[in-house]
């Protein structure tokens, strides 16, 4: 009698949970699935269709349309360049000064490290004003260079290599060093190769930082075709008030190139950004 | 020095120069210069004009300060509670074996991929009078909301799309918590006949706390910088109901010109973000759990 009821109560709860998580994935998918099926629909069915999530007709015209309407393919290369060059240089200063925090003695180093912790903490809108009035003086307004500049140097990527620098066994250096590495030899070919899980980690986070990024293009960048998809998409909604329908295709496109990527490699996507958080 | 310290620390000098001159222009030196431009007056095409800590003063007695600054709060408390409490509940309910784990746990991640902006734009037909949230409220005979055309419900709605984008991101920090957790305690706990609640108030509640904490002061320091979600979505409105901190340094900066004002108030929020993080760090090191 008494494991019956137990048995019970162990199907409702399993009932309860799935009853939650239903609901939750449902109200995270209806929404992108709304936007979908309405990037697909004509202006009139935007008001006309009432709940229905997907139109008679697809319209995929509109992702032609809105091509026509903003220099599209100019924004998603923008974002493209920006994100490619703002991962490459910030992987690559980071693991090297990670490197000299966590393998080469030399004075200050510690009060250094303190002082790159320290900073980890100042969000970028803290110095958006400094850092507008220096790009400005560096004559980088308007101009992708400036959107790379002030992403590539946070903190957070020579700390979390560093740490993962610093759990990689120093035998493993120690061979090479013996047949008379030099530094950048062992960087090269006996550190790099271990820390891939860090790095690819470093370059999802910073992927999905610069790709998405809003207020730094925002106060950076003037001129329409030197917009990132991000900040052309804000704009682009704007101008086009309740043509949803166009909205929306705008929408998919500026953000199915990561959607596509994160679907592809969930794991890598879901370690790497939990594991970089909970190390923020 | 030895030959072999000084070749070390030539080294390490060529390692670290890329990044530290980087960091020391564009973090460093950005950080110093925001408080040095704080005590100016400078309206961008003029001489910056060194008044104290007039700005400071000047803040104090703005009202529209002090409204972003109410909303900027409203917006973190509100929201991190209810954030967090989400995504420890999915958080628990997924970290067991059972069919669909993976499934969930894509999808309610799939927002964090997304940008605030697209999250915004996709959400804003949702939430108009006429959109699809009023339209399903009256095909259950329930009567609409003025979702963000009502200085009362504008910052709710802010802080319930706000939380749909970042869920699944708690929810997994959550879930690297519980797997900490040893399988044995509730093996005993079963043993001995303790329900799920009882599990879950006397084992995992406890014994997740340290994530818990990191996950409530880490919420609240982004959500304090909000900025792109109320501007893509309301633009601050209706009548400033939406009006955020970040927002307010954004106009005063680069609407108004007003640097040495604007920078004041980012070292506001300056502050504001260190005591969360001086919090963090110190209860993080004494939270005692067991």
């Amino acid at each position: 009698m008494k494991r019956i009821e137990t048995r019970d109560t162990g199907r409702l709860a399993v009932g309860i949970a799935y009853l939650a998580l239903g609901l939750v994935a449902v109200s995270v998918l209806g929404p992108l699935l709304w936007a979908v099926g309405t990037s697909l629909k004509t202006y009139g069915e935007v008001f006309s269709r009432g709940l229905a999530f997907f139109p008679e007709v697809p319209q995929w015209d509109n992702y032609v349309e809105i091509f026509r309407i903003a220099p599209f393919d100019r924004y998603v290369m923008n974002s493209v360049i920006v994100s490619l060059f703002a991962c490459a240089f910030t992987l690559l200063t980071s693991a090297m000064s990670a490197y000299a925090f966590a393998r080469l003695r030399f004075p200050g180093r510690d009060a250094l490290f303190v002082l790159y912790l320290a900073t980890m903490m100042v969000p970028q809108q803290v110095i958006l004003i400094p850092n507008f009035l220096l790009i400005r003086e560096l004559g980088l307004l308007d101009t992708l260079a400036g959107l790379v500049l002030t992403r590539v140097f946070v903190p957070l990527g020579t700390f979390l290599l560093r740490q993962f620098f610093m759990g990689i066994p120093i035998e493993l250096e120690e061979a090479a060093i013996i047949d008379g590495m030099s530094y950048t030899r062992r960087f090269v070919s006996v550190i790099l190769p271990l820390a891939k899980p860090a790095l690819v980690s470093l370059f999802i986070v910073s992927l999905l930082a610069a790709w998405n990024d809003f207020l730094y293009p925002l106060v950076f960048i003037r001129t329409d075709t030197k917009r990132t998809i991000t900040l052309g998409l804000s704009i682009l909604q704007g101008d086009l008030d309740i043509r949803w329908n166009l909205v929306m295709a705008a929408t998919i496109v500026a953000v199915s190139p990561l959607v596509v990527a994160y679907l592809a490699l969930q794991r890598l996507f879901i370690e790497g950004i939990a594991l970089t958080g909970s190390k923020g | 020095m030895t030959r072999r310290a000084r070749a070390e620390f030539v080294a390490a000098l060529a390692f670290l120069a890329p990044n530290l001159i980087g960091f020391l222009l564009f973090l460093i030196l950005p950080a110093i210069a925001s408080l040095a431009i704080a005590l100016t007056r400078w309206r961008l095409l003029d001489v910056p004009q060194f008044v104290g800590l007039q700005n400071f003063a000047d803040l104090l007695r703005d009202g529209r300060f002090w409204l972003t600054l109410r909303n900027t709060a409203y917006y973190s408390f509100v929201r991190v509670p209810i954030n967090a409490a989400i995504s420890l509940a999915l958080a628990v309910l997924l970290n067991r074996k059972m069919i669909g784990r993976d499934f969930f746990r894509v999808v309610l991640f799939l927002p964090v991929v997304m940008s605030i902006v697209a999250t915004a734009v996709i959400w804003r037909p949702l939430v108009e009078s006429s959109g699809l949230l009023n339209g399903v409220l009256a095909a259950l005979g329930l009567p609409g909301v003025p979702w963000i055309t009502s200085t009362n419900w504008a910052m709710p709605t802010v802080i319930m799309i706000g939380i749909w984008k970042e869920i699944g991101y708690y929810m997994v920090i959550f879930l690297a918590g519980l797997q900490a957790i040893p399988r044995t305690y509730y093996e005993a706990a079963s043993i001995d006949g303790a329900s799920n609640w009882q599990q879950f108030t006397r084992i995992t509640f406890p014994l997740v706390s340290p994530t818990t904490f990191f996950v409530l002061t880490v919420a609240m320091i982004f959500s304090f910088q909000v900025f792109a979600l109320t501007t893509v979505l309301t633009g601050g409105g209706p009548a400033n109901a939406t009006t955020t901190l970040v927002m307010y340094i954004y106009q005063s900066g680069f609407e108004n010109f007003r640097m040495g004002y604007a920078s004041a108030m980012a070292f506001v929020l300056f502050v504001i973000i260190l005591v969360f993080t001086l919090i963090q760090k110190r209860l993080a090191n004494r939270w005692v759990h067991y």
